[in-house]
């Protein structure tokens, strides 16, 4: 670099910008951090969520283009316990918003050693196990659907069916995941009254909701 | 929330002190950013050697090149190349080329590097997610060159892997069995990869950032790397179940791209009902942000590094840059049909598609005119990385002018299967992105391993790749319009014959453009061990990076939490010490915006 010559200030005649010795001043004072922000794990789940919504509407546009393309879209007689597994997940939710607010009515006792997180822990674990039937319900229709004799590549219909499932059931086992994990972290944390992790995995949680009444809808109508 | 408490104590833990923590599994983003950059490096020598054997092949039909039967005696049986195997070479220079140089390098190296210093934060916002990240990618990459290795070699059906060719297995060509499988595994993990990365980028931009760096202080080549991150996310998140139904087509027996009645090899496929074109639209809705997730970055990286030595703010200021970045990420979703003019689609479609590609040519241009401007007047410093800057512009226009002919579809017609479009996209996002990894490379070396590298071999390194590169790539334009069809593998029509001297003189071209390369291996390798010690800010640059040791420290500012002050170039400030004022200096700026 020493080798490179060149005239201070005469590019800064371009740039207009012009220097007073006013040091010290702190300006960060007048340039505000813009709006609030969030937990970094609160923007990853948001951020996760449009991901997950890009791949589930990549996958609907790819039904409708293959459902107009072939002759051979034959509707499925869909599985009864579909809608008992939607009734169990939507309960979930439910179970897991009462631990939220038995967590958050715990935290807010002023003496840490007088909350009880005991009874939100029970619906925690209700939420899991609700969550793990609903797993078990989506095997069992899939079972149902192969004692019809449907499988896989039986037809588009079918193809959709179990790729929709089988996507939708892998991002609800990492949602199970998730809120083994934020348990974990709630337990060992039991006296800072901030259970982020949990709220992360809350709104995965419902997000996984959501998209499950939205693939149904689509399985209900389409298929 | 206070930010005061917002700033975020990621490096729990002291720094790792195994082997294994510290330069494998290691959770600091330093580290991961040089793992991607080392990746990429082996990539793209790997990918220039193939391109080397199709050059050969292109140039001498006949001859036998010393080790290729060795790698494949099929494919090259006494080292002359079948036309399959052509294919295959093909197939495997743009998918490596692609994804894991161009998308690897600027992207996911130096922005896991620099990201977190340009913002302020001691590591990305999920180091865990980031470490995945990077492992994930190098398994895809492993899946991918495996592919050399099966029994019939890699698959042929070119990066885009069009459906049907690609879906139906092993009738359609030699590589089509478990080398295509392979492929279609290697990118749907990349995918992984990808999104994780992306998910990490756009959290730590959002939320890590340290007091007074508010989105409009952020250098540059970080709104690149964020802009990136968001077309990333959506456009890997609509790869990766293109390619899961890609692979249920080949081994599950699905047909969501297979049509039926389809014969091929004499045999009449067990497939029905499928969309071919459903598989072009889902693979370029994600190709075309793909090109934008290649050359952003060098964008960014390029606006970054123009200002430090033309010792002057961009023309305009730096929100007009950022203004043409995020249109151009919002366009990239809108314009994909314009690969597909020649697929049987909609004719009214081509021109839906037609008019946005013309548009996104609009904020490219000012990004363009705006470096122009900067320069025009200014007192250059022409060092390596300089050079490397004005390269990326020349070839940038260079490939972009020819961009406004192929975004016409009845040019396009004439035009698309020949050397012209493989001009087209090689000036402006292969050679572009990597001039502007050079230009990083050249940049931020100093900061990275703490040396100089050294100028005068860049120099020459520099002069070299810059006039190979046009001698390589501007013939192919003639070649195109002279109706030279691209993907063969050898020329013996009446009308091709004649132009085999071109490709002899590209031929040669491209083997001494890659031996210069050499040059740049040296250097890196050299100065990164013996190379003069950088100081903590050699380039006299006022963003975050140069605030710090060379190379930081693990916690990137050995615990200091740094306050912004300025915006990222305020180079050319009459008055003060030197001509620029750091972005951390308090100093007061009379008229800064």
């Amino acid at each position: 670099m020493a080798s490179t010559t060149y005239k201070p200030g005469a590019a800064g005649a371009i740039s207009g910008a012009k220097l007073t010795v006013e040091a010290g001043r702190a300006r960060a004072a007048a340039s505000p951090i813009a709006g609030v922000r969030l937990e970094p794990s609160q923007t990853g789940i948001w951020v996760a969520i449009c991901a997950i919504s890009m791949c589930f509407a990549a996958l609907t546009s790819a039904l409708v283009v293959r459902e107009g393309s072939g002759m051979d879209w034959q509707r499925l007689v869909l599985p009864r316990i579909l809608y008992f597994n939607t009734a169990a997940l939507i309960a979930s939710s439910f179970t897991l918003e009462i631990s939220r607010k038995r967590i958050a009515a715990a935290a807010a006792n002023a003496d840490p050693r007088m909350r009880s997180y005991a009874p939100a822990m029970n619906w925690l674990l209700a939420t899991l196990a609700l969550g793990l039937l609903f797993v078990a319900g989506q095997i069992v229709a899939w079972r149902n659907l192969a004692a019809q004799g449907i499988f896989l590549a039986t037809n588009p219909a079918s193809s959709f069916f179990y790729v929709f499932t089988a996507m939708h059931g892998l991002h609800v086992l990492g949602g199970l995941a998730g809120l083994l994990y934020a348990m974990r972290r709630l337990t060992r944390t039991m006296r800072t009254p901030k259970p982020v992790a949990l709220g992360a995995a809350a709104v995965y949680w419902h997000f996984m909701d959501v998209l499950w009444v939205y693939l149904l809808f689509i399985i209900a109508v389409r298929m | 929330m206070d930010h005061g408490s917002a700033q975020p104590a990621v490096h729990h833990m002291t720094p790792p002190t195994t082997f294994i923590r510290k330069y494998v599994f290691s959770l600091d983003h330093k580290v991961i950013g040089l793992q991607y950059y080392g990746l990429a490096l082996v990539a793209v020598f790997t990918g220039m050697v193939l391109s080397w054997f199709m050059r050969i092949h292109l140039g001498w039909a006949t001859a036998a090149i010393p080790l290729l039967d060795k790698l494949s005696p099929n494919g090259a049986p006494g080292g002359v190349i079948t036309p399959e195997y052509y294919l295959s070479l093909l197939t495997m220079h743009g998918t490596i080329m692609v994804f894991f140089v161009l998308t690897n390098a600027p992207f996911a190296g130096f922005g896991n590097y620099f990201l977190p210093i340009q913002v302020g934060a001691e590591d990305m916002a999920f180091p865990k997610f980031n470490m995945m990240s990077f492992w994930v990618t190098f398994v895809a990459f492993l899946v991918l060159i495996a592919a050399f290795f099966v029994a019939d070699g890699p698959p042929i059906s070119g990066w885009t892997a069009y459906a049907p060719l690609s879906a139906v297995g092993g009738d359609s060509g030699p590589g089509e069995a478990l080398g295509q499988t392979l492929w279609g595994l290697s990118i749907a993990i990349f995918c992984v990869g990808q999104l994780l990365g992306s998910l990490n980028f756009i959290a730590t931009t959002l939320d890590l950032r340290t007091k007074g760096m508010t989105l409009a202080k952020m250098p540059l080549s970080t709104w690149a790397w964020f802009v990136t991150a968001c077309i990333g996310l959506l456009a890997f998140a609509v790869l990766l179940p293109a390619c899961i139904l890609l692979v249920l087509d080949r081994i599950a027996g699905t047909s969501f791209f297979i049509p039926g009645g389809l014969v091929i090899s004499d045999k009449l496929q067990p497939h029905n009902g499928g969309s071919p074109l459903l598989w072009q639209h889902l693979f370029w809705f994600f190709g075309h942000p793909e090109v934008y997730i290649a050359i952003l970055p060098a964008i960014g990286i390029v606006s970054h590094i123009l200002p430090t030595f033309t010792r002057k703010p961009l023309l305009g200021g730096q929100r007009v840059v950022i203004g043409c970045m995020v249109a151009i990420g919002f366009l990239s979703y809108v314009v994909w049909g314009h690969h597909m003019f020649l697929s049987g689609m909609n004719p009214f479609s081509a021109l839906l598609f037609s008019v946005p590609t013309l548009i996104i040519t609009i904020p490219a241009t000012i990004a363009t005119l705006i470096w122009l401007g900067s320069i025009y007047g200014a007192n250059i410093r022409f060092t390596t990385p300089a050079l490397f800057c004005l390269g990326f512009i020349s070839v940038f226009i260079s490939g972009g002018i020819s961009g406004f002919f192929l975004a016409q579809p009845s040019i396009d017609t004439y035009l698309h299967a020949t050397y012209f479009v493989v001009a087209h996209f090689h000036f402006v996002m292969g050679v572009a992105a990597i001039f502007a990894i050079f230009a990083g490379t050249y940049f931020w070396a100093p900061k990275m391993w703490g040396r100089m590298m050294n100028e005068t071999l860049g120099k020459i390194h520099f002069w070299l790749t810059f006039i190979g590169v046009y001698a390589i790539f501007m013939p192919m334009h003639y070649l195109g319009l002279a109706g030279n069809v691209r993907r063969y593998s050898a020329f013996v029509d009446d009308y091709l014959v004649p132009l085999i001297p071109v490709h002899k003189f590209i031929t040669v071209a491209a083997l001494l453009t890659g031996a210069a390369q050499l040059i740049f291996l040296y250097n890196l390798i050299h100065s990164r061990f013996k190379g003069p010690k950088a100081s903590d800010n050699p380039w006299d640059a006022t963003s975050l990076e140069w605030d710090t040791t060379s190379p930081p420290p693990f916690d990137n500012f050995g615990g200091r939490h740094l306050t912004v002050y300025h915006g990222a170039y305020e180079y050319g400030v009459a008055g003060s010490k030197g001509d620029y004022v750091m972005q951390t200096s308090p100093e007061k700026i009379v008229g800064e915006s």
